[in-house]
């Protein structure tokens, strides 16, 4: 019977088909589920690593090793993990290895929205890319079989619309893969330029070969209709095409890289107009252009965001239905730090304390909105603590002790710790804050290497952010309860006052994983005098409304931050 | 394409409009229509509007419904209804939950919560504003709005009642089961 899965989920569920036996990944929106899906295969040894780049390092070791491995990143985790990426498309693969990178036009939730069918192009790996969650079920096996025929890392894009979009799914049988024999080859995988020269000779012709049998593959496919305008398209797009125009032909590419370049000139021979229709980058576009073909595409949809068939529609002349108006100036309802988060105390200290804020990529990006307007900058995971470095390279000792940086603790294990190590040996003399949250929870609560617990919650070796900071060097590394307000703003005082750069460890459990549940709070409205000091935290649970200030108590969880604030000491119930 | 049916489901982050969205998909599964849904996890869900789509037919391409698209906007929160509006198609209808919950800019002061949301939305469409919350509560379970509000849905829709029971069981885990077939009831019944 057929299932409605997620494209994650169908993808989990293709890889799980094919025999992998080995599943990395770092979590990241759009594609966290399918390595959450993955782990409930007993099949599968599966991992959370601590970046994208180690995730795709065990998966090249495992495949190496003789077996199926997939490694699952989102857009910019494929930037951390670009290093292996380059390399293994050199190395080649023993066992199937299948990368899939998960991209975000328009940005749901991700700090930009790059187009990673660049990666295959210029790494020379293969590309798939799948239009619902069927195809993301049979593209995943597709690709193990490629990745071992054309011994070639392989690369499957999804977007967020296909990723966390669900549609109807024909599940299978697995197919155990044995395991292929390891044996010694270091003209193969050991990468230095006597042995790479050689390899980047295979990676050519192993291209070639591909693009030779490429109509065999079964990827790509022409939808004739009426030829006076073909669309190319693929993923996304293609599912918008057949909504907005439904009489158009068009040629549907599976495999995004490497180009069928023949089916794309006898597509454009039998079509009157060809257009390329195509989220974010002109990738095929302008190949397309390179071979000589009168094609448009971009000049009409853009760079930016997402398509949409009514967008499309629009564009190429169809009447668009309409709804009734918009409203102009509604209120935007951004998301917020939750009602006891424990990085709300921690921001509403720094503002207080007027810091220069070089924050970093989790929950407590969240600070950098009103009404904490608490972050100067935020770049990517990792950056906060270089980037404070920076400031005080450039602008001196005095600006290092106004500024610190923030970083959580899945983000300093991914990519903060070489940054703290560069601030202590080059110098450096800023202040760095780990907030502490015992879990990575932006993406949905993963543990981590600090968690003591592994990918299924098992306990696991837990790494200790004390001494870790201490043996990087760090002579003054402090830990403090972020709700204790007065200890925390007395500990950054003295910390940033010092020479040398200091640790603050601001440690609370996530409030959404706390077990102890308060009673709700309360406001004696007869004490209290408006003076909106408790609104000043951004608690979506605190309002005032005609009758005064609120506590909204299905949101309060009892944490008592407002409490503390109150000149009045108009908020009762709840203890810190 | 009559059997085509799009909604839109929106609300608050964290509010289950995800589990709406399901039970319609066991709906369409039943009916064997093709069926896509679009659903948003990862940032938006603190706290944040959300959107969820979902589409059945003949044959779905896009798992998307755009302006002027919806047959019905499932709405748990009044701001988010207004939000949705131009989702709507032409004779559409909006089911709408009267909880207000205020976003943070509001909080803040720094913008207003729109006065008169539900003149606005029976100005334009057919609008049913039901109080979800004390059903719930009574149906045993306060999570249960979603519930409440599908069994509006259903009484709109003319599919039998028994293929909304089945939906619910194949959705939800047993434990949760009674408390939302009452709550099913309970908006049915309005
Ligand atoms: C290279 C890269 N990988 C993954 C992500 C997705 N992502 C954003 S924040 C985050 C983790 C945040 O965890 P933590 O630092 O512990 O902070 P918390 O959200 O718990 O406050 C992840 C995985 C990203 N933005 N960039």
């Amino acid at each position: 019977m057929k299932e409605l899965l997620l494209g994650n989920e169908a993808i989990a569920r293709g890889a799980w088909e094919a025999g992998a036996t080995v599943s990395t990944a770092y979590p990241g929106t759009p594609s966290t589920e399918i390595t959450e899906e993955l782990a409930k295969f007993s099949e599968i040894y599966c991992e959370w690593s601590p970046n994208e780049k180690v995730a795709l390092e065990v998966a090249l070791g495992a495949s190496m090793g003789g077996a199926r491995a997939i490694c699952c990143m989102k857009h910019v985790g494929v930037n951390v993990a670009a290093d292996p990426l380059f390399t293994a498309a050199y190395t080649g693969v023993n066992g199937g290895l299948v990368l899939i990178a998960a991209d975000d036009p328009g940005m749901h939730s991700s700090q930009n929205e790059q187009d990673s069918r660049f990666y295959a192009r210029s790494a020379h790996v293969p590309m798939l890319e799948p239009s619902s969650s069927e195809e993301c079920l049979l593209f995943t096996k597709k690709a193990f079989e490629l990745s071992e025929n054309y011994d070639s890392p392989v690369m499957l894009r999804l977007v967020t619309r296909i990723a966390h979009a669900r549609s109807l799914v024909q599940p299978g049988q697995r197919e155990e893969t044995p395991l292929k024999p390891y044996e010694k080859n270091p003209r193969k995988y050991v990468m230095m330029p006597g042995f790479a020269r050689g390899r980047h000779v295979a990676v050519e012709a192993r291209e070639k070969r591909l693009l030779s049998e490429i109509s065999a593959l079964g990827l790509n496919k022409i939808e004739w209709n009426d030829p006076s305008l073909g669309v190319i398209c693929s993923g996304s797009a293609y599912n918008y095409v057949k909504e907005a125009l439904p009489a158009a032909s068009v040629l549907k590419l599976g495999l995004v890289y490497p180009l069928d370049v023949e089916l794309i000139k006898e597509f454009a021979q039998k079509v009157e107009k060809l257009v390329v229709v195509e989220e974010l980058e002109p990738f095929f576009e302008e190949q397309i252009k390179a071979l000589g073909l009168p094609v448009s595409g971009k000049e009409k949809t853009g760079l930016q965001g997402e398509l949409f068939s009514r967008k499309l529609g629009q564009l190429f002349g169809a009447e668009a239905p309409a709804g009734p108006a918009e409203t102009p100036n509604l209120p935007q309802r951004p998301p917020v730090l939750c009602p006891g988060c424990p990085h709300r105390a921690v921001f509403h200290v720094l503002r207080k304390m007027n810091f220069v804020v070089a924050a970093d990529i989790g929950c407590y990006t969240l600070g950098a909105l009103p009404p904490l307007n608490a972050v100067d900058s935020v770049v990517c995971m990792g950056a906060s603590i270089g980037m404070a470095m920076g400031l005080e390279k450039a602008r001196g000792r005095d600006f290092a002790q106004k500024t610190v940086s923030v970083i959580g603790d899945s983000t300093f294990v991914h990519s903060g710790i070489t940054g703290l190590i560069d601030l202590v040996y080059n110098k450096g003399n800023s202040t760095v804050i780990i907030v502490d949250n015992s879990t990575t929870g932006m993406t949905g609560h993963q543990p981590n290497p600090t968690t003591g617990q592994d990918i299924h919650f098992r306990a696991a070796p837990q790494l200790s952010l004390e001494r870790l900071c201490e043996a990087v060097g760090v002579q003054s590394v402090k830990v403090v309860d972020p709700f204790d307000l007065a200890a925390l703003e007395g500990i950054l005082k003295e910390e940033t006052a010092k020479d040398g750069p200091s640790v603050v460890i601001a440690r609370r459990p996530c409030a959404l994983l706390s077990r102890e549940k308060k009673p709700p709070l309360r406001v004696k409205a007869e004490a209290c005098i408006r003076c909106g000091a408790c609104l000043r935290i951004g608690c979506p649970a605190i309002s005032m409304g005609q009758g005064g200030l609120s506590i909204d108590p299905a949101l309060c969880v009892g944490c008592g931050l407002c409490a503390g604030l109150c000149p009045k000491s108009a908020i009762e119930g709840g203890t810190l | 394409m009559s059997k085509a049916l799009n909604l839109v489901i929106v609300g608050v982050g964290g509010q289950g409009t995800l589990l709406a969205s399901r039970v319609l998909g066991s709906i369409a599964g039943q009916l064997g229509l093709d069926v896509k849904l679009s659903e948003v996890h990862g940032m938006s869900q603190r706290g944040g509007s959300v959107t969820t789509c979902v589409r059945m037919g003949e044959t779905v391409h896009s798992p998307l419904v755009e302006q002027g698209g919806a047959d019905f906007i499932l709405a748990f929160e009044e701001l988010e209804a207004l939000r949705a509006l131009p989702y709507l198609k032409k004779g559409g209808s909006v089911i709408v939950n009267t909880q207000q919950i205020l976003p943070l800019p509001v909080i803040i002061g720094a913008e207003k919560y729109p006065e008169g949301i539900l003149t606005r939305l029976r100005g334009e469409c057919e609008t049913i504003a039901l109080d979800a919350l004390p059903l719930a509560t009574k149906a045993g379970n306060a999570r249960a709005v979603n519930t409440v509000l599908l069994g509006r849905l259903a009484k709109s829709l003319p599919h039998e009642k028994a293929l909304w029971h089945r939906a619910l069981e194949e959705t939800l885990p047993p434990r949760f089961l009674e408390a939302n077939l009452k709550a099913f009831e309970a908006g049915y019944a309005l």
